[in-house]
């Protein structure tokens, strides 16, 4: 367990605020919203994984008792065709719509075509089978390397090739393709000494997340729109919403509902302008909730991809060059999830010579999404196999390679970023002198060990935060980041720790757009980080006013007043907080703090590594986890307790990437297992209890060196069980997820080579 | 002097050069100085008078929101990185 460093609310483990409310059912969450004359939404999908819209034809659905309201894609506002500003990002208008509502073509199985607005759900969905829609069907294309042939299926028409800046004119699926360089790799592969390369496939992946989309839109009279929805960010769901629609931000009320869970995959809207419409349309609020196929078939996983890479080492077992080839099935429409997995390929490790080239593929799949550490997990299965099979041909153990060729401050990544102070090497010892390492490997024939590493840069952007001092000493906090891991908590505790406040002094509370300053996603493992930070500085501010009141009860200048640890003091004088708070109304009224931040530098990256131990089934191919332990730098854990939280949710998710999950596709282009009982997550029944390290190398670019650690904790599991079933049975798959099927036939595959060696 | 970093993808404008010394205590300093001895790179990297959409711009490792405002020191570093959109993160 981490130390406290000498603070007192920091490193503790206090109930979380929301907690009461979420265990007794009565947060309320997007599903949850009523209003009066409430109509109930419903989506009409295509069929097709990808085909040509030649007409739709709502008259008969429009006519059925109940309906209120029918939309096509074609009634969405058209704005031009021109790239918006959400805020994080940049997006192309026509995609941003069209993947709410397709026009000209459904480019994958699920795309919606046609909504409607009904007095009950049962007649919404009925009024979906009346609605008439000509398709011409065109062929598919599923795989990233099918998708960059020649004369494969072309998904836009307009689309052409980008490389940095520069529109190649080039015809083709692959929208983007761009390269980093660092040094001469040519001349550092001829020179070493031992040479590896190896190919990996992963598929595509959802998040997983037990709530489903949801929205509920109320377009008043005056043309005032109010949202409430499920959403990891409430500013961008309002940006997105207003390119959308074509209304200004000023119109639109985002409030962000409880949340059943994200990883990424609520920033984009999907349902929210089209109740919006409906609502707009029918003049009564509007609520859709999606289905469980609909949440698979139509929102954003994470790209499927294909990755080759080549390393080199000399005879010392320094790794002295790097060559990354990555391939990202963007979904139907360009994505930018590959510029994350070139940040986190190599990024474990000092290499001096190295180079990264990049390809983002439209395919015919839902156009994929962030989902924790987008690209990371991708890359660090094939990235770490290769650093083992290096250390094998050099006869090193695995830990061994990686502690001497750890990334550490100072190292530049191939991309050319410098490290700053960093927690690579200190996960890596964490690993060294765990009781799990030293303990022996899985007894028998069939059981193995394996360990790896992996990385999240993490990022910083916009918080807010408003502070209001209540008479009895208590503080309402109110921020923007809407709560997923515990965040009110997080950020709680670091206002109350500025303060010299219990946690449980400060109520925090997430606010709709109207209500608080700008606040960016929470992703990007930045709230505790970002957000923590506006609370903090929202607290130097009341501190900073409070000592201005406590020096005009005393009369004295406001220099003479000192605040520590709670109290503030002047000579003889002392008041705790709580004394001073009861006499704002002698000294001017209320009190209320307030900051933003936008850090551009000092975010700290994290970095994450698993032991793992499994057994094999060599007869079935099933893979059980005996024991599994996650490391992880969290710079300084605020509150352990949702560290390791996270920690294992990240852990869980990544050994279901590894084991189990993966959409299934018909020949057509048709997903195949839209369901939880076809799309296997790990439960609580598959898996040991996850355990923890959390390691603590503070950000010095953080008033209390918080680290992000939300999502470097899904990359390494999908390496280190890999290398575990290598251990365990002898075969290596280099495709996930790692399947019973792809297991016994990679073990057959082995005896088969065996018995060719020996003649057999 | 600070350095830019020129993606390999951009190397054909500064004859193969990797790593640049210029002028300039700000991004747009940096670009301007770029474009007098390569000319092109200033339409390459910029649209009217912002940075691509698609290119990020990062000095001494962290990605900078100001854009071309964004300060750069005597000894700093500038990249021109891919950016990371739709919120990847």
């Amino acid at each position: 367990m981490p130390a406290n460093n000498g603070y007192k609310v920091i490193g503790t483990r206090p109930i979380r605020h929301d907690g009461v409310d979420k265990v007794t059912g009565r947060a309320i969450y997007g599903a949850d919203t009523q209003l009066a004359g409430l109509l109930y939404g419903q989506v009409l999908r295509s069929p097709h994984a990808h085909a040509r819209i030649k007409s739709i034809d709502t008259s008969k659905a429009a006519a059925l008792p109940g309906v209120k309201a029918v939309l096509t894609g074609t009634d969405l506002p058209d704005a031009g065709d021109q790239m918006v500003d959400l805020g994080e990002g940049p997006a192309r208008l026509k995609y941003l719509r069209d993947n709410v509502l397709a026009t000209d073509k459904a480019l994958y199985s699920g795309h919606p075509v046609a909504a409607v607005a009904a007095t009950s759900v049962h007649i919404a969905e009925e009024a979906l089978d009346l609605i008439e829609v000509e398709y011409e069907e065109l062929e598919a294309v599923l795989d990233v390397r099918e998708a960059m042939q020649e004369g494969a299926p072309q998904l836009h028409d307009d689309m052409t090739t980008q490389e940095f800046g520069e529109d190649t004119g080039r015809k083709s699926n692959l929208a983007t393709h761009f390269e980093h360089r660092l040094g001469d790799a040519d001349k550092a592969f001829a020179e070493a000494d031992v040479v590896v390369e190896r190919e990996f496939q992963t598929a595509t992946v959802h998040q997983g997340y037990i709530e489903p989309h949801n929205a509920t839109a109320s377009w008043n009279a005056d043309g005032q729109l109010t949202v409430w929805t499920s959403t990891q960010g409430s500013f961008t769901a309002r940006a997105q919403v207003g390119a959308v629609l074509d209304m200004p931000i000023s119109r639109i009320k985002v409030v962000p509902q409880e949340i059943g869970g994200g990883f990424g995959g609520k920033i984009p809207v999907y349902l929210e302008p089209v109740a919006a419409l409906l609502s707009k349309a029918s003049g009564q609020p509007v609520k859709m909730i999606m289905t469980r196929p609909a949440v698979f078939e139509s929102t954003g996983p994470t790209p499927g991809s294909y990755v080759k890479i080549k390393m080199g080492a000399d005879k010392s077992g320094k790794i002295v060059a790097a060559d990354a080839y990555i391939a990202f099935e963007s979904g139907a429409y360009p994505g930018g999830l590959v510029g994350a997995a070139a940040m986190c390929v190599f990024s474990c490790y000092d290499i001096p010579d190295g180079r990264i080239d990049c390809y983002d593929v439209v395919v015919n799949k839902p156009r994929s999404f962030a989902y924790r550490a987008p690209g990371s997990t991708q890359v660090a299965f094939a990235t770490e196999h290769v650093v083992d099979l290096l250390a094998a041909e050099l006869g090193m153990e695995p830990l061994e390679i990686r502690l001497k060729n750890t990334a550490t401050t100072g190292t530049r990544r191939i991309d050319g970023v410098v490290y700053p102070k960093m927690g690579c090497k200190e996960v890596l010892e964490a690993i060294r002198d765990s009781e799990h390492y030293q303990s022996p490997a899985p007894a028998g024939p069939n059981g193995g060990r394996g360990i790896s590493v992996g990385y999240w840069f993490n990022v910083g952007l916009k918080s807010s935060c408003t502070a209001s001092v209540n008479a009895d000493g208590t503080v309402s906090l109110v921020e923007g980041s809407t709560d997923i891991g515990g965040t009110r908590t997080s950020v709680a505790m670091q206002f109350a720790e500025t303060l010299g406040l219990r946690a449980e002094d400060v109520k925090p509370q997430v606010a709709d757009t109207d209500s608080i300053g700008h606040t960016d996603v929470t992703g990007g493992s930045r709230v505790t980080y970002a957000t923590g930070w506006a609370a903090y500085k929202a607290a130097l501010d009341v501190r900073d006013q409070l000592c201005e009141r406590a020096a005009q009860l005393w009369e004295v200048e406001v220099s003479q007043v000192e605040f520590d640890d709670g109290v503030f003091r002047s000579g003889d004088n002392e008041l705790t907080f709580k004394g001073l708070a009861g006499r704002l109304e002698e000294t001017g009224g209320p009190v209320i703090g307030r900051a933003t931040v936008d850090p551009d530098s000092g975010v700290g990256g994290s970095f994450a590594a698993n032991i793992a131990d499994v057994e094999v089934d060599p007869e079935t191919g099933k893979v059980d986890v005996l024991r599994f332990t996650v490391i992880q730098d969290a710079g300084r854990a605020i509150h352990p307790a949702y560290v390791e939280g996270q920690m294992q949710g990240g852990s869980v998710q990544g050994i279901g990437w590894a084991l189990n999950e993966e959409y299934f596709y018909s020949g057509d282009g048709h997903l195949d297992n839209s369901s939880f009982l076809d799309y296997r997550i790990p439960t609580s029944l598959d898996l040991p209890m996850i355990e923890t390290i959390i390691v603590e190398v503070p950000n010095p670019g953080h008033p209390y060196g918080v680290r992000g650690v939300g999502e470097a904790n899904i990359a390494p599991p999908p390496a280190a069980i890999a290398a575990a079933i290598e251990d365990a049975v002898g075969v290596r798959p280099r495709e996930l997820p790692m399947k019973p099927d792809r297991i016994v036939a990679a073990l057959q595959a082995h005896e088969e080579r065996a018995a060719q060696a020996t003649g057999g | 002097m600070p350095v830019a970093w020129i993606p390999s993808l951009m190397q054909k404008l500064t004859a193969g050069q990797q790593q640049v010394e210029v002028e300039g205590a700000t991004v747009r300093e940096v670009v301007a100085a770029l474009d007098a001895r390569y000319p092109g790179f200033k339409e390459r990297v910029l649209d009217g008078d912002r940075i691509k959409t698609e290119i990020a711009v990062a000095v001494d490792g962290e990605v900078v929101a100001a854009g071309l405002r964004a300060k750069v020191g005597p000894e700093s570093e500038v990249h021109f990185l891919p950016a990371i959109s739709g919120g990847a993160s």
